[in-house]
């Protein structure tokens, strides 16, 4: 019997072991923020306070990112001390978010990820085997060089056809969420194939990978091929690229195929990311705030895709829109090019690379009874910092669009 | 905490997708590094009087998919800070349950459906039986793997560490 990917990934060293086992691997990039990491920091402490890895242990402060409190001012010394006297790498607050970071400049097909994030599994969409841990497992990866787990079992998603004008990569992924439920791949592995899969760019099969978690996987992994080699290539990154996929053979527990000339724009409704519906559907929710950014969701394609609807347009008086570059690159390159122009002139204001508006710690906080669309990957009760608001997921197009119009809009109508 | 061990305790009964952001909000970000602290608002965004009302021993027992969410390990460590014996639920999110092993909360996946908020339960771990002492019925729970037995019955995985000098669940 051929192999999945994850099998691949997690066997390299542990030849012959399969889907169900249990196994020790080697761990490539280990990883934790500003929310974890201190934790993590705590028990490295007390094993000894050093690193197997140092150059593939990294700490990311961005969760509050510039502080908004004196607390996190300390945590963020802690981390920054830490850093110095292990000589982990330091991710600080300039820099953005984790898991676009790790894919900019860590991670390479092929290698195991392990942080202190539950979207660390974004790296899947580079052919990594990625997922997220709590503190306690992250310290000990990063102690040992080595975590323990179960080779998980695979879903197949074969994903055919193309996605229609107005619909994207964060439809599908809300589709799938929708279709398996939130805990309907809890420990598998979700494989994507086919080819729509084939032909899709990366910063798609990243948002995809992202979301993965939220139907309860441990890991979802995309093949590595030419399309990674040109994003690694572009990032002056070639030399990490290897082509990667699973076995024509490989045993998978299940497979559901996906058209995409069927799809449409789709949101999550609260308090649940498997609570999909169609935009269309859930169009006239009136708005209070649209954020456009996160992981899931604040690359330059997003923003383009975002700047473009809104450019020379103004945004609805009624709603706030923040936008939130995933990463100083990503920042960079929108200025470059005037999307930050276009989407300030249209009513939005820019925040700095980070999470604080995704997770509800600064920046953004709902007041009560205030609805929010986020292009972001979790609408639970609370998240957006104010557990008496509400919050709908939808994709860049869908964002902007309502943006203009106040309310939650298919975005083909704009 | 021994392999043995009996508990007792009162119910705290939740629903389905009891997410982490309910337990340990983001919005307490800042008391990260102050867990006593965040303890007092444990379970805040599910219950507000939760924190308050609970005594030391209850269990707080949930339904589907339990912990969902964020990887934050500060949810299962406040939670057993607040002095919960054990979390009982249907089904539990990977990462907290792996999380709450991690840091020697007791997790337990039975059918708990039919046991309701305020019910006295006796909980024998080594046995794998929860008897709902209100109802005069007893529950079966899905033992755990042998590897999370181990880092369990060694105190949590940084007591595990240090007692092996390396994880040593290969050998389970
Ligand atoms: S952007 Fe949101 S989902 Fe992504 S790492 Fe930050 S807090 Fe988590």
């Amino acid at each position: 019997m051929g192999l999945t990917l994850s099998e691949k990934i997690l066997t390299k060293k542990n030849k012959g072991a399969r889907a169900g086992e249990i196994v020790i691997v080697e761990v490539d990039v280990a990883a934790a923020q500003d929310g974890t990491g201190p934790l993590s920091i705590e028990q490295i402490e007390e094993l000894g306070g050093k690193v197997a890895n140092p150059a593939k242990t990294i700490f990311f402060i961005d969760h509050a990112a510039p502080s908004p409190r004196s607390e996190l001012s300390n945590a963020h010394q802690t981390i920054r001390a830490f850093a110095a006297a292990s000589g982990a790498q330091l991710s600080d607050i300039n820099e953005g978010i984790i898991h676009q970071r790790l894919v900019e400049s860590f991670v390479s097909p092929g290698d195991v990820v392990v942080g202190a994030d539950s979207h660390t599994c974004m790296s899947g969409g580079l052919g990594a085997f990625a997922t997220g841990m709590g503190s306690t497992d992250i310290a000990i990866a990063m102690v040992s060089g080595k975590t323990w787990m179960k080779i998980p079992e695979t879903f197949r998603i074969v994903v055919g056809g193309e996605f229609q004008q107005g619909v994207g990569a964060k439809d599908l992924i809300l589709y799938l969420i929708g279709k398996i439920g939130a805990d309907g791949a809890t420990y598998k592995a979700l494989e994507f194939g086919g080819e729509a899969v084939l032909n899709m760019d990366l910063p798609d099969r990243l948002t995809i990978a992202n979301m993965t978690v939220e139907a309860g996987a441990k890991a979802g992994l995309f093949p590595s091929d030419e399309k990674t080699r040109r994003f690694l290539a572009s990032l002056g990154r070639e030399a990490d690229w290897q082509e990667l996929r699973a076995d024509p053979d490989a045993e998978y527990e299940r497979v559901y195929e996906i058209d995409l000339s069927a799809l449409e724009p789709m949101v999550a409704a609260p308090p649940t990311v498997d609570n999909t519906k169609t935009a269309a559907e859930a169009a006239g929710v009136e708005l209070d705030q649209v954020f456009i950014g996160s992981c899931t969701n604040g690359r330059i394609e997003e923003l383009r895709v975002a700047a473009k609807i809104l450019r020379g347009r103004e945004k609805h008086a009624g709603v706030r829109l923040i936008v939130t570059p995933a990463s100083r690159q990503v920042y960079i390159q929108a200025a470059k090019e005037g999307l930050l122009e276009d989407l300030v002139e249209a009513g939005a204001i820019i925040t700095g690379p980070g999470c604080g508006v995704c997770v509800g710690v600064h920046g953004g906080i709902l007041g009560d009874g205030e609805v929010c669309l986020g292009t972001s990957n979790r609408n639970f009760q609370g998240r957006m910092g104010n557990p008496k608001a509400e919050v709908y997921l939808g994709s860049p197009a869908t964002a902007a669009a309502s943006a203009l119009a106040g309310k939650i809009v298919d975005p083909r109508e704009i | 905490m021994s392999a043995m061990e009996k508990l007792n305790g009162k119910v705290w009964k939740f629903g389905d997708d009891i997410s982490t952001d309910h337990i340990a909000p983001g919005r307490l970000f800042h008391l990260r590094t102050n867990l006593p602290e965040m303890a007092k608002h444990v379970l805040e965004d599910a219950d507000p009087e939760f924190a308050s009302k609970m005594s030391v021993g209850d269990f707080v027992v949930g339904a589907r998919n339990f912990g969902l969410g964020s990887s934050r390990e500060h949810a299962p460590r406040i939670i057993k800070l607040a002095g919960v014996s054990a979390v009982l639920a249907k089904s539990f999110a990977r990462i907290f349950f792996r999380n709450a092993i991690n840091v020697g909360l007791p997790v337990l996946e039975c059918d708990t459906d039919q046991i309701d908020q305020g019910d006295e339960l006796e909980v024998d771990l080594g046995a794998g039986v929860v008897k709902d002492v209100t109802k005069g019925i007893e529950l079966t729970f899905t033992p755990l793997p042998p590897a999370m037995v181990k880092i369990l019955t060694d105190g949590g995985l940084v007591d595990h560490y240090k007692k092996h000098g390396r994880i040593a669940v290969d050998d389970v």
